[in-house]
C-alpha cells in the first residue's frame, strides 16, 4: 500500500497548518512525522485518516483517490497520545470492539484478541476495567485495540508520550517488530529526534507546517540538505556559527579558524552558516585536529552515562554532549572542541553545500 | 530550612495489611540534608508519590516517623509543615496577572507588599517571566503557566523544603532543556532542601547531587549520578538507569567460577546459596569487540545518531553492545569482552560488593 500527498494545503481561518506538501511514503516499514508541537504533525495525521479534508491537494492510498472517502470507509486505525479506552468495558472487551464492529465470529475474536493481548503483555490483564490499569497498561490496550484489526493504514499520534521512559524504551524496540509482517502502512508522529533514530524506518521532519524533508531517518540525520532538517533532526539542539572561508581556512573570527578538511577546501570561498552537534563538540581533544572555543559554563545535565554544557560563545548559547560524567563548574569558563569533520555547512538560504 | 529524616517509614493503602503486596511504602529510613538537591527517581507505582505526601504531610504513615530537625511532625498536619509543592500540571489563577500569582504565597503570609515587590522581581528574572508580570496568567503558553507554577514554589524564603512532583512532563522536548537547565541553577541560588520526583533518568540526574532510586515501595539505592552508572547496587537501578540500560545475564556457579553460556566471567565475590538467583550485570558501554573475546551473533545494529546499539545474542542471552560512531562492528564472527571493572555479580538482585 502506497500513501502519496500531493500538493496538500491546510488553512484553517487565517492560518495555515500545513503549506503546499508533497510527499511519497514508502510502503514498507515505519514512516515517522518528526516536528516540535504547533509543527503539523497531527495535521497531517487527521488529512490522512480522514478525519479533515485538505484545503486543497490530493490524498492518494493504494493507487486511489481518497481525498474525500470519510474515516469510516478508509480501513484506518489511530491511537493517539491520550489513551482513550471504553471505561465501562473490560479489556478484552475494549480490544475486541473493532472486531465485533466487524461482525467476526466468537472463536476469531478470541484467538486474535489473545495473540495481540499476548504480544502486548496484557494476557492477566483481559477481565479488568481499564480503570484499575496502569497509564502504560491503558495504553497499551489502546494499541491492541489498534493493531487486532487488519487496518490498511495504522496512525500512531505520539503514542508513548505519555509513558514511563523505561516504557517507552521497551514498546520503542516491540512496536516496529509487532507491525513489520502486518503488511500495513505505519505512520508515527514524534517531538522526540532520538524516537526517529531509535525506530529507525523513513522520516518527515517538519517545521511550522512544511516537511523540510523526507528520507531514511539515519540518512537525514547525518545527511539533512537543508539547516532546518537538521535543527529539527537535533536534540540536544545542534549549535550554529556564522563561518568565512578563504581559500584553505575557515575563519569563525579573526582569532578562531581552522584549516579546511579535504572536503572543505572545495567550496568556493564567502559565507557560510555551520551546523555542529553536540556530540561533535568536546570537552578534551588535540588542538591540531580540532578546533578550540572557549566559553562560560552556563549549565550542566546529566543523562545517563552522559554529560552535557551549555556555555557562552560567539553570542549564543552552545551545547556540548560527551560520553562519562564530567563535573563542569558552572561560572567558570572553560574550552571546548569542535570536531571540524562534524561540521555541517549551509549557505545563506539555510541550503547545505556539499562538494 | 531544616533536615527531614523518615525514620522507619512504613505505608500501606489497605486497612489490615498482611502480605508484602499490600504495603505501598516497604521500609525506609532516609535523611534529607538541607540543602540538597535531591530526586526520587522510579517507575510508576514504585511509591514516590506517596513519599512525597508523607514528606509534605498530605498523607500521615501507617508506620515511623517524619522528623524536622528535633521535631516530631508525623501528626503534623500539611500546612503547618511549611513545604512549597509544585505538581505536575500548571495550577495559576488564570484571572490574575502573572504578579498577583507569583506574590499569592507571601500575600496569604501577610507579608509585607515592599519586600513582596523584591522577591517576585527576584523570582521573575530567575525564569525570564520579568517582562510579563503585568500580564493575566491565562494569555500565557503552557511553558510559560508551568514557569508560574515553579515560581510560586519558589518565592518563599522560609520553607523546610520545596517538592516537584514531575513537573516538566507535560512540555515539548526542545523546551524541557531550558527548564531542566533553569530548575538546576535555581537550586543553586535559592539554597532550599529541594525534592525532585520523576521516572525520567536524565531529568533526576540532571537535577539531583543524590539520586534515591525506587523500586516496589522500597529505596534501592542512594547514590550520586556516577555511582549508580558505575556501580548499580540493584540489577533494577542498572537497567533502570542508563539507555539502554545493564545487560543483565543469568549464571551458573560452578565451583565459584560464574559461568555464562559457557564463558567464565571474571567477577569478584561469588558467593550464594544455590536457591538464589545469580546474574551477571554488565553496562553496553563497558562491552568492546576484541577477537580474544567470548563469541556472540549480531542480531541488528541501530544507528541511534552519536553511536550505535548493536543487539546480539550470546548462547540464548541477549546482550545490548554500545559502539561510538566511527568505530567498525564487525559483521560476522564477532567477540566480545567485558570492562572487568563495571562487572558485576548480582545474587537475588542485589550486588555482592567487592570486599
Amino acid at each position: 500500500m502506497s500513501l502519496i500527498l500531493e500538493n496538500v494545503v491546510k488553512r484553517a481561518g487565517p492560518d495555515t497548518h500545513i503549506y503546499e506538501t508533497s510527499v511519497e511514503f514508502k510502503a514498507d516499514g515505519f514512516n515517522i512525522l518528526l516536528g516540535t508541537t504547533l509543527s503539523g504533525k497531527t495535521s497531517l495525521i487527521q488529512m490522512m485518516a480522514g478525519l479533515e479534508r485538505p484545503t486543497s491537494g490530493k490524498i492518494w492510498f493504494g493507487g486511489k483517490d481518497v481525498t474525500k472517502v470519510a474515516v469510516q470507509k478508509r480501513n484506518v486505525s489511530m491511537v493517539h497520545q491520550q489513551f482513550i479506552n471504553y471505561p465501562n468495558y473490560s479489556v478484552f472487551d475494549n480490544i475486541a470492539s473493532p472486531l465485533k464492529i466487524a461482525k467476526m465470529s466468537k472463536s476469531a475474536i478470541n484467538e486474535r484478541v489473545g495473540k495481540i493481548a499476548d504480544l502486548l503483555k496484557l494476557t492477566a490483564m483481559l477481565g479488568r476495567n481499564p480503570s484499575e490499569l496502569s497509564g502504560g497498561q491503558q495504553q497499551r490496550t489502546a494499541l491492541a485495540r489498534a493493531l487486532v484489526k487488519d487496518a490498511d493504514l495504522v496512525l500512531l499520534d505520539e503514542p508513548l508520550a505519555n509513558l514511563d521512559y523505561k516504557l517507552r524504551e521497551e514498546l520503542r524496540d516491540e512496536l516496529p517488530k509487532m507491525l513489520a509482517d502486518r503488511g500495513c502502512m505505519v505512520i508515527y508522529a514524534t517531538s522526540e529526534p532520538a524516537e526517529s533514530l531509535m525506530l529507525s524506518g523513513y522520516t518527515a521532519a517538519l517545521d511550522k507546517g512544511r516537511v523540510t524533508e523526507y528520507g531514511p531517518s539515519a540518512e537525514i540525520y547525518r545527511n539533512p540538505v537543508n539547516l532546518k532538517t537538521a535543527q529539527v533532526c537535533s536534540d540536544p539542539p545542534i549549535n550554529t556559527v556564522t563561518v568565512e572561508k578563504l581559500n584553505d581556512r575557515i575563519k569563525i573570527n579573526s582569532e578562531i579558524f581552522w584549516t579546511a578538511t579535504n572536503d572543505q577546501i572545495k567550496l568556493p570561498n564567502g559565507k557560510y552558516t555551520v551546523a555542529v552537534r553536540a556530540h561533535h563538540v568536546k570537552p578534551s581533544g588535540n588542538e591540531q585536529l580540532l578546533v578550540k572555543i572557549s566559553g562560560k559554563i552556563l549549565v550542566t545535565e546529566l543523562s545517563g552515562s552522559e554529560s552535557v554544557a551549555h556555555f557562552n560563545f560567539d553570542g549564543a548559547t552552545w551545547i556540548s554532549q560527551s560520553h562519562g560524567v564530567h563535573n563542569f563548574d558552572v561560572g567558570s569558563v572553560k574550552d571546548f572542541y569542535i570536531d571540524t569533520y562534524g561540521c555541517l555547512f549551509f549557505d545563506e538560504q539555510g541550503r547545505r553545500v556539499v562538494v | 530550612m531544616a533536615v527531614i529524616r523518615l525514620k522507619d517509614i512504613r505505608h500501606s493503602y489497605a486497612a489490615n495489611p498482611k502480605e508484602g503486596a499490600d504495603w505501598a511504602l516497604k521500609q525506609m529510613d532516609v535523611e534529607w540534608q538541607d540543602g540538597g538537591a535531591y530526586a526520587l527517581l522510579g517507575p510508576s507505582g514504585c511509591g514516590k508519590t506517596t513519599l512525597l505526601n508523607i514528606i509534605s504531610g498530605l498523607l500521615t504513615p501507617s508506620h515511623g516517623d517524619v522528623w524536622f530537625d528535633n521535631l516530631n511532625v508525623t501528626s503534623q498536619p500539611a500546612d503547618t509543615r511549611n513545604i512549597a509543592q509544585v505538581f505536575q500540571f500548571p495550577v495559576v489563577y488564570d484571572t490574575m496577572s502573572v504578579y498577583d500569582n507569583l506574590a499569592f504565597p507571601l500575600r496569604n503570609r501577610k507579608i509585607d507588599e515592599k519586600i513582596i515587590d523584591i522577591r517576585v522581581h527576584d523570582i521573575a528574572r530567575m525564569l525570564d517571566l520579568e517582562h510579563r508580570l503585568k500580564e493575566r496568567a491565562s494569555g500565557l503558553t503552557a511553558d510559560g503557566k508551568q514557569k508560574i507554577s515553579l515560581g510560586r514554589g519558589l518565592v518563599r524564603e522560609d520553607v523546610n523544603a520545596i517538592l516537584f512532583d514531575e513537573p516538566l512532563t507535560v512540555i515539548d522536548p526542545h523546551l524541557k532543556w531550558q527548564l531542566r537547565s533553569k530548575l538546576k541553577e535555581l537550586h543553586g541560588r535559592v539554597g532550599a532542601t529541594m525534592i525532585y520526583v520523576t521516572h525520567d533518568q536524565t531529568e533526576a540526574l540532571t537535577f539531583a547531587d543524590q539520586v534515591v532510586v525506587m523500586y516496589d515501595g522500597q529505596v534501592v539505592q542512594i547514590g550520586t549520578p556516577i555511582e549508580l552508572f558505575e556501580q548499580p547496587k540493584h540489577t533494577f537501578v542498572g537497567h533502570f538507569i542508563g539507555s539502554p540500560g545493564m545487560n543483565v545475564l543469568q549464571c551458573q556457579l560452578d565451583q565459584g567460577k560464574a559461568i555464562v553460556a559457557g564463558h567464565q566471567i571474571a567477577v569478584v565475590n561469588t558467593l550464594a546459596a544455590p536457591d538464589q538467583l545469580t546474574e551477571i550485570g554488565v553496562r553496553p558501554e563497558f562491552i568492546k569487540f576484541s577477537k580474544n573475546g567470548m563469541a556472540v551473533d549480531i542480531v541488528k545494529v541501530n544507528d541511534v545518531g552519536r553511536h550505535s546499539i548493536v543487539e546480539s545474542k550470546m548462547g540464548d542471552h541477549d546482550l545490548k553492545i554500545m559502539v561510538p560512531e566511527g568505530q567498525p562492528i564487525p559483521s560476522d564472527g564477532a567477540h566480545v569482552i567485558f570492562d572487568t571493572a563495571y562487572t558485576g555479580f548480582y545474587v537475588d538482585g542485589w550486588l555482592q560488593e567487592r570486599d
